[in-house]
């Protein structure tokens, strides 16, 4: 099984599909943030990228005028050739029905530093916890899975690895399983 | 709780340090190895009968899915990831095959969604029985733990003839399912199925119209709607709080759009509306299970061939469905390789045990074991 018989298949454009509702979320959103960048629009989905200076800002806005109430996902992507790390939360809404099939993703960027030092190193994201509850369990996962800080947290501890873990934040590139 | 957080100067390990005894409050471990519990410890702090301080600690059955699923190709990850919650195999399996199916750009055959949805059903049913007999014997009630227990079996002897296993089908596979149905299988399910309904309607005399098991779950644990929707949680617990919102309805995936059900919403938000709302929600299973027989096609591929190491694209996809315990998304990002770059999976237990906290402290001790359980919590799925 080499890598020559597989084939790539090329997802067709669907931008045709998208409705006038999402095209109007992210409008709104980049006519009142003008460095935000709005890296697809799917049918119902949306992916918007921002500066973690700017997030807490983009999310109150999100959640005040947009309408999403929770935060379904909160996932860390690690990114080491761009030497940065990038969390995604996924937003979703109860509240607004119109918005019950959307997911809105919001993600931001933290600095990676080759020699993680979990809490004591320059990755550090604004907490979005004052805004979305929700997420406080889940930027506490991203915390000890990918070293991100959370800023105004009150509760950066561990929570599935073995309290007495040291080694690297495991979801990090560098971190091998062994025999892989 | 400032004591607690990370980093901090006086910690042997992080997350490990010494605390003060003080001669009121009691520290009481609830876990890891209590028999219903599950590998998952809660530290309460009691004064007297009271709680007044719940800190939720999962984590003992960790395993790394997210990482295990970035070193295997897209096939290789089905039979693992469905471990988290071996006995909703399927629902934890179906928002990665709609991803997939997403990423590779696959039209699945018209009597494989059918299959898919014949699957899930039966495995939300196998799932929630199991979840009812564990709060069954939770609140003393014996009985209630063999009966769902014993009715589980017909659904199980169903998936095994269907896939093959009792447990871990691994019968979803991107772009439809693993094989076909044995031959009469459509008249043994829909009598099994009927039976198992009538079984279900016995349940009300002996455990939901049970004045014990109302005095015990009735007003305890009491989750407003505007929590319920603050915290993010999902599945039961959010419709036992007045919320409508069930993903098989508002984001029909597959065939959910053409079938006959309805969601089951409470406006209560106690533990005895949390503890009913998967009793009902199993009747809706059998609904849909019965219209699924009477509408799939009788012939036809159940599923498309795939290209050995199938890519996905530059792209990323996020798929949600409605599991026994809500929510269950996938974020699937591809970059081009036969493997996933990185797949984080949200889960409704993972998401629920924010109300966990919310809804313990302040209750009494003996109340713990009732609302903890109504959380629709399961630990395993959870940890990942």
């Amino acid at each position: 099984m080499s890598s020559a018989d597989s084939t790539e298949i090329v997802k067709t454009d669907d931008s045709s599909l998208t409705s006038d509702l999402d095209k109007s979320l992210s409008d709104s959103i980049s006519k009142k943030f003008s460095n935000v960048e709005i890296a697809y629009v799917k049918p119902d989905r949306i992916r918007v990228n921002v500066k973690k200076e700017e997030i807490i800002a983009v999310a109150s806005f999100i959640r005040d005028e947009l309408h999403f109430d929770h935060a379904e996902s909160v996932g860390g992507v690690d990114y080491p050739e761009d030497k940065q790390i990038e969390v995604v939360y996924h937003l979703g809404s109860y509240t607004d029905p119109s918005l019950s099939k959307h997911i809105l993703a919001l993600a931001t960027r933290a600095p990676r530093e080759d020699v993680p030092r979990p809490g004591n190193d320059s990755t550090i994201l604004p907490s979005l916890r004052d805004i979305f509850p929700s997420v406080s369990f889940h930027e506490r996962e991203c915390f000890e899975m990918l070293g991100v800080y959370f800023d105004g947290h009150p509760d950066n501890r561990r929570l599935l690895l073995p309290e007495d873990w040291a080694d690297i934040p495991p979801l990090r590139k560098d971190f091998r399983i062994k025999g892989r | 709780m400032s004591s607690h957080v990370y980093p901090k100067e006086k910690e042997i390990f992080p997350g490990l340090q010494l605390e003060k005894v003080d001669d009121r409050i009691m520290t009481l471990n609830v876990g890891p190895q209590h028999p219903g519990s599950g590998h998952m410890r809660i530290i309460l702090k009691v004064d007297g009968d009271y709680i007044v301080h719940c800190d939720p600690d999962p984590g003992y059955v960790h395993r790394g899915e997210e990482k295990m699923a970035e070193y295997r190709n897209y096939i290789t990850n089905i039979p693992h990831l469905e471990r988290p919650v071996i006995h909703d195999s399927c629902n934890i399996l179906y928002p990665y095959c709609l991803g997939v199916e997403e990423l590779l750009g696959l039209e699945v055959p018209e009597r494989a969604k059918y299959l898919r949805v014949i699957a899930a059903e039966l495995n939300r049913c196998v799932y929630t029985q199991y979840w009812l007999a564990i709060y069954g014997i939770f609140l003393g009630h014996s009985t209630m733990f063999m009966w769902p227990m014993g009715d589980r079996e017909l659904v199980i002897d169903l998936l095994d003839k269907m896939t093959g296993a009792r447990v871990t089908h691994a019968y979803f596979v991107p772009g439809g399912v693993r094989n076909d149905l044995p031959p009469n299988f459509e008249d043994v399910c829909l009598r099994q199925v009927n039976y198992f309904e009538k079984r279900l309607k016995e349940y009300a005399d002996i455990f939901y119209d049970n004045p014990i098991l109302i005095s015990r779950t009735k007003d305890t644990g009491i989750l407003s709607r505007e929590d319920a929707i603050k915290l993010g949680t999902t599945g039961s617990v959010l419709r036992a709080s007045g919320v409508d919102f069930d993903i098989r309805k508002k984001e029909p995936y597959d065939v959910y759009e053409e079938l006959d059900f309805q969601t089951n919403v409470l406006k209560e938000g106690d533990s005895y509306a949390r503890s009913k709302i998967p009793w009902l929600d199993m009747f809706e299973s059998c609904r849909i299970i019965r219209d699924a027989l009477k509408k799939m096609p009788k012939s036809g591929s159940v599923r498309v061939k795939l290209k050995p190491n199938p890519k996905g694209g530059d792209t990323e996809v996020y798929r949600r469905v409605e599991s026994g315990r809500g929510s269950l998304g996938m974020h699937i990002i591809s970059r081009g390789k036969p493997q996933p770059y990185r797949l984080k999976i949200s889960v409704g237990s993972f998401r629920n045990l924010i109300a966990m906290p919310h809804l313990l402290t302040g209750e009494m001790l003996g109340n713990m074991p009732a609302v903890y359980w109504s959380l629709n919590y399961w630990p395993v799925e959870a940890d990942r």
